[in-house]
């Protein structure tokens, strides 16, 4: 009995104020005060509003996108081979290495965003796509890394020796038998580095002022002065929604490997 | 292999590092020269830069980033452990509960920040159901709470993951002996749960303090920037450096970088969560292998 009142009580607490956020988003402008559990009539209104012309949104969107992407990718190839080594092969200073990664994610961006923002406008980037991803790997790549260490120290060394004796080279028994086996763990550490920057805001608020280039979370942000609405809470809310979309998508699929990904690192 | 993963930290965390701190002790801007013309560039200023961390702002922003920490991550705590020991005795329901519970997590804190901007209007859901007018949300003490809220809210499901994941390694034979030797169940969470959940707990807290310290989009979305009750250190140093007040910008950067130091340095001395110790005796396991 108290266990399943806890149960219940643990998803209320996580899923009511989300659900709050989802119902204002379907009511119509006029009655976004209503307080009625569930919206009447429905209304695709506020949605409507999001995509208005001059709103920015969907463009946003795609630069989430590209953004999120491409830092998942870059850091992903890097981080790979960095993790690779510092689970396998023994060298001096490793340790030094793995200890650096770990005071790396301790570093607050704030502090970090002051050079970069003084760099890139000496070499004109401000406002680019490349002026959020770069930064973004100062936190994305020690998750990978400290994520596939963990995953890489799990796989059987034997697998390759087998490997090399049958003639591989190590980088060859690294990309062929090694790789293919770890995709689970990389596929993991890649949704983690994914939302991690999908949800970045210090960064990207800093780097890029102009609006054609401002990722969503930034965007939904400063809807507030731009809107023709006298409040633009349901456009808000309605944005809020389509961007956790994404994530909520890869939680409900993922959502076994994400708890798996997230403890890793914690554990071991 | 690692050589990348070098470039790409040397150039987007030990650059800024370094350059931050030289920055801090150096001023830009105009100035005159001996000959009484005007020249722009950038001098050793000393620590002149550093004079605002005595100043009230910078105070004020140190100890509302002091307040926030210390007051979300004790609640954290205690929501998270909660959580966890209902997850662990959940079988039926499992993958629900964990879906949802994933859910304040995955938020954008950007968006976590709007939604309960909503809920906290004048006229909005949380006045309603207790019944008061407060403003949330405008400049003052009742936004210290909402950001309190808010941020438990997001991250207290994350803690209680992490210690979850501690439980689930506790053998169950500890418990039945616990049990045979007649312990009632608060003694066993005090005796038993407690001391050998304790390493997991250590972690998702140090994780959590250092989070914490760097707070900035939530009381940026909730509130407001430039929002006196609600501003903190990241808050700060985020407006000096887009006024172009790199000095300091930098000087507060270093002082928070400092200050998270500092915290992350005491509580592993104090509270033995010692983290390198791991790193050097799995790096010693590579090498037995190897």
């Amino acid at each position: 009995m108290w266990r399943r009142a806890g149960m219940i009580g643990i998803a209320l607490y996580c899923l009511v104020p989300f659900y709050w956020m989802v119902v204002s988003s379907f009511r119509r402008t006029a009655d976004i005060h209503d307080k009625s559990p569930l919206p009447a009539p429905w209304s695709l209104e506020s949605y409507e509003a999001v995509f208005a012309e001059g709103m920015g949104f969907g463009r946003s969107l795609v630069n989430s996108l590209v953004v999120a992407g491409t830092t998942t990718a870059v850091t992903l190839l890097v981080g790979t081979m960095a993790a690779y080594a510092l689970a396998r092969l023994v060298f001096r200073g490793k340790n030094v290495i793995l200890a650096l990664v770990i005071a790396v994610s301790m570093f607050p961006g704030a502090l970090l965003i002051v050079p970069l923002l003084k760099l890139f406008t000496t070499i004109g980037w401000i406002n680019t796509y490349q002026a959020m991803i770069v930064p973004s790997m100062s936190f994305a790549l020690p998750l990978t890394i400290w994520n596939l260490t963990t995953f890489f120290r799990q796989l059987p060394y034997e697998l390759e020796q087998a490997a090399m004796i049958d003639g591989c080279t190590a980088f060859a028994a690294f990309r062929r038998v090694m790789l293919p086996l770890a995709a689970p763990g990389v596929f993991t550490t890649a949704i983690l580095a994914f939302i991690a920057t999908w949800n970045e805001f210090i960064i990207a608020v800093t780097m890029v002022n102009d609006q054609s280039r401002q990722t969503a979370t930034v965007r939904i942000a400063q809807f507030t002065g731009a809107a023709k609405f006298d409040t633009p809470f349901g456009t808000q809310m309605a944005a809020g929604v389509l961007v956790t979309i994404p994530l909520v998508l890869l939680v409900l699929f993922f959502q076994r490997r994400i708890v798996a990904g997230l403890t890793a690192g914690a554990l071991k | 292999m690692l050589s990348p993963t070098m470039v790409v930290l040397a150039l987007v965390v030990f650059y800024p590092l370094v350059a931050a701190m030289r920055e801090s002790f150096y001023e830009s801007g105009q100035r005159l020269d001996a000959d009484g013309f005007v020249v722009e560039g950038e001098w050793f200023a000393g620590l002149a830069n550093y004079a605002g961390v005595v100043e009230q702002r910078f105070l004020n922003a140190a100890l509302n980033t002091t307040l926030f920490t210390v007051v979300t991550v004790a609640l954290e705590v205690v929501l998270g452990m909660a959580m966890a020991l209902v997850m662990r005795r959940a079988f039926r329901g499992r993958a629900v509960l964990r879906a949802s519970i994933l859910i304040p997590w995955a938020v954008p804190t950007a968006v976590a920040g709007l939604m309960w901007k909503w809920i906290f209007q004048a006229d909005g859901v949380a006045n309603t159901l207790l019944g008061t007018d407060i403003l949330w949300t405008a400049d003052g003490p009742w936004a210290k709470l909402a950001v309190i809220v808010a941020d438990t809210w997001k991250t207290a499901p994350f803690v209680g993951l992490l210690v979850l994941a501690g439980l689930q390694i506790i053998p169950s034979s500890v418990y039945e002996a616990a049990k045979v030797d007649g312990s009632t169940p608060w003694q066993t969470f005090w005796r038993i749960t407690l001391p050998l959940v304790k390493p997991a707990l250590l972690v998702a807290v140090l994780f959590r303090l250092m989070d914490a310290l760097r707070i900035f989009d939530l009381p940026y979305v909730l509130v407001g920037p430039r929002k006196q009750s609600v501003e903190t250190l990241s808050g700060l140093i985020w407006d000096e450096a887009t006024r172009v007040h790199y000095g300091p910008a930098s000087a507060y950067g270093t002082a928070l970088f400092c200050y998270i130091a500092m915290i992350t340095f005491v509580f592993v001395k104090l509270l033995g969560a010692d983290l390198l110790s791991d790193v050097r005796s799995r790096g010693k396991e590579a090498r037995d292998v190897a």
